[in-house]
């Protein structure tokens, strides 16, 4: 752990930090925390383990270890990134490593909902701008501004019009992005919903 | 948009209210949970002090970190013993119901819950753990949530999610024979690759799937999410209903006969309106073998590992990651690759049809000296069952190690793992880099008597050869 992590709260509107690039089709969830990660009750040490095998494999060459990349925030990746298990560990993990923000080509959909509900805005850029980051990055630090409002992504050399859900903005500007207040709100309706189940009706006798 | 399909009606009887941005509230009719996805779960809804809304609508159960030799307790491994005890106490606390270990019903959560029949036609069905998408073999609108999401449903039992598009994937014509679901299922991903899924459910229909077991369905609907498809179902029909029936949890009586009504009434309408429509010929598919290390990367046994050129440019760079790690070249055969470990189990493949096919093709046969195999049932009733039959004895007589129940080897969680750079031939689902267990381990993902036979011959081999002689 860089420093004491301090989980995000309320409303997100803006993310600004350094860009780190992970290049790969199909990075997985495993790969991103191995399962051996997962025997634990609380996610607080998962940050020192993400990428563990990649990065043991890679043998302090790997993105994540590069001294430049220290106190990168934003995390740029190719398409279908996070795919395979559900495990929350994995954002979590890089949440904790400092992950604040991921821009990439595709995301897998379990993924994204987990980054989404533990506030780490996940944006889609077309492969070419993707790519262009990644080339960009090779060569020198890349530091980028991102306003969630505008859905902007600016630096020196780049301005990019970043997507989003809509639902999933919304959240971040609202800072109601831990659904679970606005899904209590509606407790009346829920109950309501619970008696109109056909299925509630013939319940299984437990 | 899609209009009148099975997942329509489903997703709009539970939609409980529209949320800002275009997502809506859904309520979830049974929440499913384990040790590894929970416990962070229960610790928010302390923070937060919330208690349980419907605890009678979450059923839990112990399989990722049980060890499959020995499950005596406390565990040797102390983390794996903490977790365990960690469910137990929130399910004690909670009021919920859980199937432990010894109780006769404790297995991986997704062979439990259906032949429990708890997994019923028509329902939301959410569990932390991707591969719920297995329920939808049963006409449910199931998928897999991360931690928050399930403290959500603990606490409201309600998620906030983006409704999904539809796909049919309509299946022509008849397996042949020696291929079986999963064959079609991993040809299935091949053909559309690995993140078409995403933003779908997938309704898998036709000629085809209507054949199919209710088992082999709950293969194929287990690895939607393999293609990236998050929800995978199935329209109901008489085969579901009488797999149901008489179940534990299943309706009963008067409450069969309404249940049976309303199930009948929710498959997608004859002229229902698909976001998208595939068509395939199952008659085509070969048993099918990975090659790589994602579930897309596939070929027929007789087929030969692609070559980079023949690949689209989108997967050639996964590709080239492939065969470095898995030490293959381009064009190689995959039929005779010599294999170290051959495992049977999983969520996918560990259910009692599965163990009487591998079992029926190890009768009278041995496992190659070279290989470790071992079989592990999905869940103590099947382990029960498959008892009864005499299925473990014609397993350890050919030389498979018997286990107990868990998910074992197809994610590592326990004591089961490969080796080195060993290559296992497995009836899981995943064959990522590492997934079982060993950061440079190998996945040959095939169908449960595709691993027998690689167990008989010690290299991946035609399980055609062997019971057409």
């Amino acid at each position: 752990m860089k420093s004491e992590f301090i989980p995000p709260i309320g409303k997100i509107l803006q993310i600004s930090g350094k860009c780190i690039s992970l290049i790969g089709n199909d990075i997985d969830t495993d790969r991103i925390i191995p399962a051996r990660f997962l025997k634990c009750i609380n996610f607080d040490a998962l940050g020192k383990s993400v990428f563990e095998d990649d990065r043991k494999t890679l043998k302090g060459r790997h993105p994540l270890d590069l001294e430049e990349n220290k106190n990168a925030s934003i995390l740029i990746v190719n398409s279908n990134f996070g795919c395979g298990s559900s495990r929350e560990h994995a954002p979590q993990a890089l949440m904790r490593w400092g992950i604040k923000a991921i821009i990439g080509e595709s995301f897998a959909e379990i993924f994204y909902s987990n980054c989404i509900a533990i506030g780490i805005p996940c944006f889609t850029l077309p492969k070419k701008s993707i790519q262009d980051i990644q080339k960009c990055i090779e060569n020198k630090s890349l530091f980028l501004e991102i306003d969630l409002k505008n859905c902007l992504a600016k630096s020196k050399d780049f301005n990019f019009i970043l997507e989003i859900k809509e639902s999933s903005r919304k959240m971040f500007l609202s800072g109601e992005w831990d659904a679970t207040a606005t899904l209590l709100e509606n407790e009346i309706l829920v109950e309501r919903k619970y008696k109109e189940l056909p299925y509630i009706k013939f319940d299984y006798d437990f | 948009m899609s209009k009148d399909t099975l997942f329509d009606k489903v997703w709009d009887l539970h939609k409980v209210s529209s949320l800002p941005g275009g997502s809506d509230q859904v309520f979830i009719g049974l929440h499913l949970i384990h040790e590894v996805t929970s416990p962070q779960a229960f610790g928010a809804l302390k923070d937060k002090n919330l208690k349980v809304k419907f605890p009678n609508r979450t059923v839990a159960t112990v399989d990722h970190i049980v060890p499959t030799d020995n499950q005596s307790r406390p565990f040797k491994d102390n983390l794996a013993e903490q977790m365990i005890e960690t469910l137990e106490r929130n399910c004690l606390q909670h009021k919920i119901r859980f199937f432990n270990i010894g109780s006769g019903n404790q297995g991986i959560v997704h062979v439990v819950a259906p032949e429990l029949g708890l997994t019923q036609p028509g329902m939301t069905i959410a569990c932390g753990d991707s591969h719920t998408s297995t329920h939808g073999a049963f006409g449910s609108i199931a998928f897999g949530i991360g931690t928050s999401q399930v403290r959500d449903v603990l606490a409201t039992q309600t998620i906030a999610m983006n409704k999904l598009k539809v796909r049919q994937i309509w299946c022509e014509n008849k397996l042949s024979h020696g291929v079986y679901a999963k064959d079609l299922v991993l040809h299935i991903i091949n053909k559309l690759g690995v993140k078409a899924g995403v933003g779908f459910a997938y309704e898998f229909a036709g000629p085809a799937i209507n054949e199919l077991s209710m088992e082999e369905r709950m293969t194929i609907c287990n690895m939607s999410i393999e293609g990236g498809a998050r929800c995978g179902y199935i329209n109901p029909d008489e085969k579901t209903f009488s797999y149901i029936k008489n179940k534990l949890c299943a309706p009963k009586n008067e409450d069969w006969d309404k249940a049976l009504l309303w199930w009948k009434s929710l498959k997608s309408d004859e002229d229902s309106i698909f976001d998208d429509l595939i068509k395939l010929d199952a008659s085509k598919v070969e048993p099918t073998v990975t090659w790589g290390i994602t579930p897309g990367q596939s070929v027929g046994i007789n087929q030969q590992i692609p070559v980079l050129e023949k690949l689209s440019p989108n997967d050639q760079f996964v590709a080239k990651e492939a065969y470095e790690y898995m030490g293959f070249k381009p064009g190689q055969s995959i039929k005779n690759t010599p294999v170290d470990v051959c495992f049977i189990g999983s969520c996918t493949n560990g259910r009692i049809s599965d163990l009487r096919v591998a079992a029926k093709l190890l009768k009278d046969r041995k496992v190659s000296k070279t290989v470790k195999a071992f079989v592990v049932p999905g869940s103590e009733k099947v382990a029960a069952k498959a008892k009864q039959e005499g299925l473990d004895k014609i397993f350890k007589e050919s030389g498979f190690q018997w286990r107990e129940p868990g998910c074992s080897m197809c994610l590592a969680m326990n004591s089961d793992k490969l080796i080195g750079n060993q290559v296992s031939a497995s009836s899981s689902n995943r064959n990522f880099k590492g997934r079982q267990g060993s950061p440079t381990g190998r996945t040959l993902l095939m169908s449960p008597a595709m691993v027998a036979a690689a167990a008989i011959n010690g290299k991946v081999s035609d399980v055609r050869e062997f019971i057409n002689k």
